[in-house]
């Protein structure tokens, strides 16, 4: 009776307001398609402005489609500017440091949370806090300790930082999935006499595949992006990745704007790639890791 | 099975190896960048031991506090963009078709690397040929301004950028937290008659209050250890304008070499970092939690 009632005065009042209230929604529409614009403009215009040669860039509208696109500027900066070597190096780096993190973090997740010891949550607790340090406030004693053990210039400097410091966030992502995992196949498999390392590998380890997933792209965006570590740590170009490398090369190349334009969509366009894949995924992790400073 | 569980070996073997790597990689840094800040040192040959020198010095050095006063302001710039983010949010959550998509494309500039948005915005706003100028060109505007030249110009162009990069990012939290408000609280509202407005404000704004201090305190922090995008587009600069409180650390240690006082800056970075992380949460801590399951 009672709900009846309030329907009938809801129907009413939304026939009364049905103008106005379509108005409000193409008014909103409008605010998100404008911001949209916003978030999406500058990118075109770099797509844009890689493909040109100078005199297009300077002399056509900055939003003029470029008519017979440049392709060269790719092959140019590829070859040419280092980039095929930074490129690889971010790929190997980025690859080898995510597995290292989520393995690592893997292991410490499932003892954290499955097994039982004193100082447990102590130690979870250092590397919850860990996410809180900055990392320039750990630069100049990293850089004089790598220094004294001869890893500046050596990759394995940058592969040890981002492990460190990504760890945290990968923890903190995983800790929530391992909590919610159903425990009763682990405890049958014990009773049945398996061993802990088997269980983990075989069982637990397994059923984690989403969340691993999730934050594997997590961790390979932010190691993508990094760049003071890169930039402090790596003196040759044989092992610099991208962030710096484009950096270096558009220091030398200032004024060819399509070759600066062509680095810079190579260096995002994997980024840009997997976000067209996996953007739920990628989604979902950034949500999940949103406390990462 | 507690005795498996309870493995004191594989408790080592799953935990060591990473809690090594964070001790080393995060924590001794740390403790050693106070204890360098005590040194006059210049990266390479022997530490003097000056005590508290570098620290009494930081307090009367202007540069240093021109570049805190400037990361404060960034703070500040950031603190007022969350209002944008949560108006957006909002009009994304009031049941728009395709509010998904939105939010992915808002999204993308997060991803990208702060080297390649630099290098990006250093195009946009360059003098001559920057799209910015070309288009205010084109309106009429005659002998628009270098807009990173200009010391009074240049700290706001530089944050149009970070304001452009961290949108999607903070859409994307606060989206998921209105969404997390139960339809049947908004619609009880309207049948006792409240307008758009004074549910947002009313019924959504005290409901994600929580998930909004956390992203006061991630905006605030965030800003004032940001490095990046301002050292690749001014390096502090026209004439320390746009330097910040880890700019200056990387320029005292790695470009003037002088290692203890750039350490001392490192610190003090930390301990604000982590005092304004407290003092932000007490300031905002509610006594009473809402409940609204």
């Amino acid at each position: 009776m009672v709900t009846g009632n309030v329907k009938i005065r809801n129907d009413l009042s939304e026939a009364r307001l049905g103008i106005s209230s379509k108005l409000g929604y193409g008014l909103l529409y409008a605010v998100l398609i404008v911001v949209a614009a916003l978030q999406l403009f500058p990118l075109v215009w770099l797509l844009f402005f890689s493909l040109k040669n100078n005199q297009e860039v300077f002399n056509l509208p900055p939003l003029s489609l470029p008519m017979n696109p440049r392709w060269e500027n790719y092959e140019k900066v590829w070859s040419a500017g280092n980039i095929d070597v930074y490129f690889f190096n971010s790929v190997w780096i980025t690859v080898a440091a995510t597995a290292i993190t989520v393995i690592l973090g893997s292991l410490v997740t499932y003892a954290v949370t499955r097994m039982k010891w004193k100082g447990s949550s102590l130690v979870l607790g250092l590397f919850m806090v860990a996410m809180m340090i900055p990392v320039h406030s750990t630069l100049i004693p990293l850089f004089s300790l790598f220094n004294k053990v001869g890893l500046t210039d050596h990759p394995l400097s940058l592969i040890l930082a981002y492990v460190a410091f990504n760890m945290p966030i990968t923890i903190m992502i995983l800790l929530g999935f391992y909590y919610a995992l159903p425990r009763e196949v682990e405890e049958a498999a014990i009773i049945d006499g398996c061993s802990v390392n088997r269980m983990f590998f075989q069982i637990v380890f397994p059923m984690t595949s989403s969340v691993l997933a999730t934050t594997a792209i997590i961790n390979m965006i932010y190691n993508w992006n990094e760049f003071i570590f890169v930039n402090t740590f790596i003196s040759s170009d044989a092992y610099k990745t991208l962030t710096v490398g484009v950096q270096n090369f558009i220091g030398q190349y200032t004024t060819d704007w399509g070759a600066i334009g062509a680095t810079l969509m190579i260096s995002i366009l994997p980024i840009l790639i997997t976000f067209l894949f996996l953007s739920n995924r990628i989604v979902e992790g950034i949500a999940a890791g949103s406390v990462k400073g | 099975m507690d005795k498996v569980l309870s493995n004191k070996k594989i408790i080592a073997l799953y935990v060591l190896p990473s809690l090594l790597l964070i001790l080393a990689i995060v924590y001794i840094p740390i403790v050693l960048t106070a204890y360098y800040g005590l040194n006059e040192w210049n990266g390479i040959g022997a530490m003097t031991f000056v005590g508290l020198d570098n620290y009494l010095a930081l307090f009367k050095d202007t540069t240093f506090w021109n570049s805190a006063w400037h990361s404060l302001l960034l703070a500040v710039f950031s603190g007022i963009s969350l209002v944008l983010y949560l108006i957006v949010a909002m009009v994304l959550a009031a049941r728009i078709k395709g509010a998904n998509l939105f939010r992915k494309i808002y999204l993308i500039p997060m991803l990208l690397s702060s080297v390649a948005i630099a290098q990006l915005w250093l195009k946009i706003y360059h003098p001559t040929n920057g799209v910015l100028n070309s288009v205010l060109e084109s309106l009429g505007f005659a002998n628009p301004p270098a807009w990173l030249a200009e010391s009074s110009l240049v700290l706001f162009a530089l944050f149009i950028p970070i304001l452009w990069q961290y949108a999607g990012f903070y859409i994307l939290i606060y989206y998921a937290a209105l969404k997390n408000i139960p339809a049947s609280l908004e619609e009880a509202a309207k049948i006792d008659g409240a307008n758009a407005l004074q549910i947002a404000w009313k019924i959504k704004l005290p409901l994600v209050m929580e998930v909004i201090k956390v992203t006061i305190v991630l905006a605030v922090v965030g800003s004032l250890k940001y490095f990046d995008l301002i050292f690749v587009m001014t390096d502090g600069g026209p004439n320390g304008a746009s330097e910040v409180m880890a700019s200056y650390m990387y320029h005292e240690a790695f470009r003037a070499y002088d290692f203890g006082y750039g350490s001392a800056i490192g610190f003090f970075l930390l301990v604000i970092c982590l005092a304004v992380t407290w003092v932000i949460r007490k300031l905002t801590a509610s006594k009473d939690t809402i409940q609204y399951s």
